[in-house]
């Protein structure tokens, strides 16, 4: 850590040379430390999740509703959007702006797929009776995969913003740490949804209501 | 954030976003204030604002002590003294200490690393008009007659709509969110410019104790805050949607609110007081002249109550009954989180031990911080005993005791630290005769009206209650406390005198007043807009003042030659260091600017007040209706893109 004083020199997105201490850009190390900000966003949602399973005093009960088939084909999807972005953050770097614009669109739609899937989900969920208002299991349910949802939303808008810049020409292998924090972001993003998916999927799929 | 702008070496680009304002260029006025991105005018912005609310939290603490001095008193009903006390605690929380530190954050960070400016100029602007607009909103409350009422704390299901009906809440849950946004976005851009930042030689081990503390505040500020958000948009969705997390109908948990709450209310507590840590780690040794005892034992003390505050959140909770086993854990964490606390005491007393000390008014202030904080720290040991605990829980004795150390500790060093570095900040003196007459006052009304509420508190006072009866004794008392309670108001009211009369007054302070330590005092004062006109090369902790006082270097450093260790700070720990660093600073020292030929500093921007507005107008929207929270919308939106496409500067013609 010692020394870590000031003598690295990296380039901004003008080519200019600006100095920092530790050597990482100053937007990624704000975006590391908003994720790590954003763990204890979805660690209390996640924990309050855990503290209310099998507490619901009324059905319908996760045992009653949960798809896994569906989910796990939706999971897979976000999965794949995840490697899309590794390969569109590697051909922005080396300078192949068309491939880099094809996977970035790729990430966009392979997320976009899965908000569909999950804007079914809460659809069925509700044809059958579970919304944020029926029990615990809603409420608890509901408001952790719907914010889960929309910072998945917030990923697709912000890469759509990046995929234009890259088609006209603004989003180039000299600022491609730009593109590098949303990847940053996105995976994030990505390993939120495998541990909401273990914990509320896999986990408590047989769940029913409270013991007695 | 990010820019996809055309950087100058570049052919144009067509991405852009059309102004509806043009950009402001003037230096002076009030729009030159609302655009500006200058982390100095920033924290005079905070300090500016954050007093205010000081002063509205104490007329609201007034209240309370005069409808207390005497028994069976009527003068405010029930439910209004609930309004007081919440809204008393919420303020002094989130709209004093937390805003006053930031306004310290925010002038000094940038100054004592060696910096321009924060790593995000506008992310800082941004924070402070979320942070006005928030604390308007959640004060707006009080202009309908329906200020929140159920505590800084607000407990579910007491917040609950079935038992709490009225809009108060409301206005504090959203309210809240929005402050909270303010402080993530601040803690983050104060981690990064700490980190990355710092000028050159600079290591972690050479930064001055108040830019640690800042640092391990940033942290957990980021850590802690988004579990106080997950808290509150559990009671707003609750609240307006009719969901079930603190529905006990449903089957929704009491404890789980008071779990999610002191998880980020117990590191709340460090995040208010170690700032103040910081600050009085700073006067100490420049009034002793003598460098700060065991900087390495001060510092890992700090990072370690960083970290152990953590694990001590449910000593909140001692009489809910979460069973022994529990209990015991949380008494030993309590216990245990007194040893980092009492070691920087002990460094504190240290750096005084045998220096020449002049007892300026930052001096009495950081000295009586210590007395104090020291009083509240060991009636905070108190509460880790358990059985203890339950006698004292809910009574005044635990109001004496947050109060010895949120008061008598973190606003006292706050204080101190007004007086040490007005100079710097404003480039005139405060008077020292009232100075020192503020802080007397201040000490003695302070100790008149909590020192007698221990008595209170152990003759069993109960909290929150808006009056007492006749035959209880608690009288005399009750009157000595709100007799000291406008004795402070008196010493704040000797401040806002001192503050005029420095202003009348004019008596220069020079660069360096105190024969300070940090870098902060080698600049003009006031520091121009650039801070620096050639970024320093750091060699040493107290790196100024070894440059004022090279013949000292020898007597505080570890002498090679001799092999004997005469550095009372642990400075043998990085010396070795040192050395390397030297070797690398010195390729980049005569680097000319970093790299680019000059001064270059981000140009003033609106958009960071048009995204608060935004983001406060949404939130009003949440309490009213769609229509509010579409327009907020737009506008937040308007806010962001044109954020994203206004490059940090906007390209001077014929350069480059």
């Amino acid at each position: 850590m010692a020394a870590a004083t000031g003598t690295y020199e990296i380039k901004n997105e003008h080519g200019e040379v600006i100095n920092t201490s530790t050597g990482l850009s100053n937007k990624k190390l704000l975006m590391w430390s908003f994720l790590g900000s954003d763990v204890m966003f979805f660690g209390s949602f996640i924990a309050t999740y855990l503290v209310y399973r099998n507490r619901s005093l009324v059905g319908p009960y996760p045992a009653d509703i949960l798809d896994i088939p569906i989910t796990s084909v939706s999971t897979f999807v976000l999965l794949m959007s995840s490697l899309a972005m590794v390969l569109a953050l590697s051909y922005i770097q080396q300078g192949r702006q068309k491939m880099g614009t094809f996977w970035i669109f790729s990430v966009v739609v392979l997320g976009a797929i899965f908000l569909l899937f999950q804007v079914y989900e809460f659809n069925h969920f509700g044809q059958v009776g579970l919304t944020p208002r029926t029990n615990l299991f809603g409420t608890t349910f509901f408001i952790l995969t719907g914010l889960h949802g929309a910072h998945v939303t917030l990923g697709v808008l912000w890469l759509i913003f990046l995929g234009f810049g890259s088609i006209k020409g603004s989003l180039r292998a000299d600022n491609a740490i730009d593109l590098e924090i949303a990847g940053l972001y996105w995976h994030f993003v990505d390993i939120v949804w495998i541990v909401i998916f273990t914990v509320i999927y896999l986990i408590s799929a047989r769940d029913v209501g409270p013991p007695g | 954030m990010q820019t996809t702008h055309p950087g100058p070496s570049r052919e144009p680009i067509s991405l852009s976003f059309p102004r509806i304002i043009p950009r402001p260029k003037s230096e002076y006025g009030i729009w030159s204030w609302i655009s500006t991105v200058d982390h100095k005018r920033i924290g005079t912005l905070y300090a500016v604002t954050s007093f205010f609310w000081f002063l509205v939290g104490g007329i609201e603490a007034l209240l309370m002590r005069v409808q207390l001095s005497q028994a069976d008193s009527t003068l405010i009903d029930p439910e209004m003294f609930n309004q007081l006390f919440t809204m008393h605690g919420t303020t002094m929380v989130f709209l004093v200490v937390m805003p006053l530190s930031a306004a310290f954050f925010n002038w000094l960070i940038p100054l004592q690393i060696g910096a321009r400016d924060v790593a995000f100029p506008r992310l800082n602007a941004l924070s402070f008009w979320i942070f006005l607009f928030g604390s308007l909103f959640l004060n707006f409350s009080w202009l309908i007659g329906d200020a929140p009422n159920g505590g800084w704390f607000g407990y579910a299901p007491n917040s609950h709509v079935a038992f709490n009906p009225t809009n108060g809440m409301n206005f504090w849950v959203i309210g809240l969110n929005i402050l909270g946004v303010a402080s993530i976005a601040a803690g983050l851009n104060f981690i990064v410019t700490i980190l990355n930042m710092r000028a050159p030689g600079m290591s972690l081990t050479k930064m001055p104790v108040f830019t640690w503390m800042t640092f391990v505040t940033s942290v957990l500020i980021v850590l802690a805050l988004p579990v106080l958000t997950v808290a509150l948009i559990q009671l707003q969705v609750d609240r307006l949607y009719g969901t079930h997390f603190y529905n006990t109908a449903a089957g929704g948990d009491p404890v789980l609110w008071q779990h999610v709450f002191w998880l980020f209310g117990h590191p709340e507590v460090y995040i208010l007081i170690l700032p103040a840590m910081g600050i009085v780690s700073e006067i100490l040794p420049v009034f002793s002249r003598k460098p700060l005892f065991g900087y390495s034992f001060l510092v890992f003390a700090g990072v370690a109550i960083g970290f152990m505050g953590w694990f001590v959140w449910s000593h909140h909770m001692f009489t809910v009954g979460l069973g022994p086993a529990a209990n015991s854990a949380f008494a030993i964490s309590t216990m245990a989180i007194a040893i980092p606390t009492g070691i920087k005491i002990f460094n504190w007393i240290g750096t005084m031990w045998g220096g020449s000390i002049r007892f300026s008014t930052a001096m009495l202030f950081a000295i009586s911080f210590i007395a104090m904080f020291t009083i509240g720290g060991l009636s905070g040991v108190m509460h880790a005993s358990v059985p203890s605990d339950a006698q004292q829980q809910d009574t005044y004795f635990v109001v004496a005791h947050f109060h010895y150390v949120l008061f008598g500790g973190a606003i006292m060093a706050i204080f101190g630290g007004i007086y040490f570095w007005w100079p710097k900040t404003t480039g005139y003196m405060l008077s020292e005769k009232l100075g020192i007459i503020n802080w007397l006052i201040m000490l003695i009304g302070f100790n008149l009206q909590f020192a007698p509420q221990h008595w209170l508190g152990l003759d069993g006072m109960p909290r929150r209650i808006f009056t007492y009866a006749e035959n209880m004794g608690w009288e005399n008392t009750n009157m000595i406390a709100s007799a000291g309670g406008f004795l402070m108001a008196f010493s704040v009211l000797l401040f806002m005198i001192n503050v005029v009369y420095s202003a009348r007054k004019r008596v220069p302070a020079g660069d360096d007043p105190w024969d300070g330590r940090t870098l902060e005092w080698s600049i003009s004062s006031p520091p121009p807009h650039y801070n620096f006109e050639k970024i320093p090369n750091v060699e040493h902790r107290d790196d100024f003042w070894f440059t004022k006082h090279p013949e000292l270097i020898a007597e505080y450093y570890h002498d090679e030659h001799s092999g004997e260790l005469t550095a009372p700070s642990g400075a043998q720990f990085d010396d070795d260091v040192a050395e390397e660093e030297d070797e690398h600073s010195e390729e980049h020292h005569g680097d000319d600017e970093h790299g680019h030929g000059g001064i270059h500093l981000p140009d003033m921007s609106y958009y960071p007040i048009i995204l608060a507005a935004g983001l406060t107008i949404v939130g009003a929207g949440l309490m009213t209706a769609v229509p509010v929270i579409v327009i907020g919308t737009i506008v937040l939106l308007w806010g962001l893109l044109g954020w994203s496409f206004e490059p940090v500067n906007d390209p001077v013609p014929d350069s480059h």
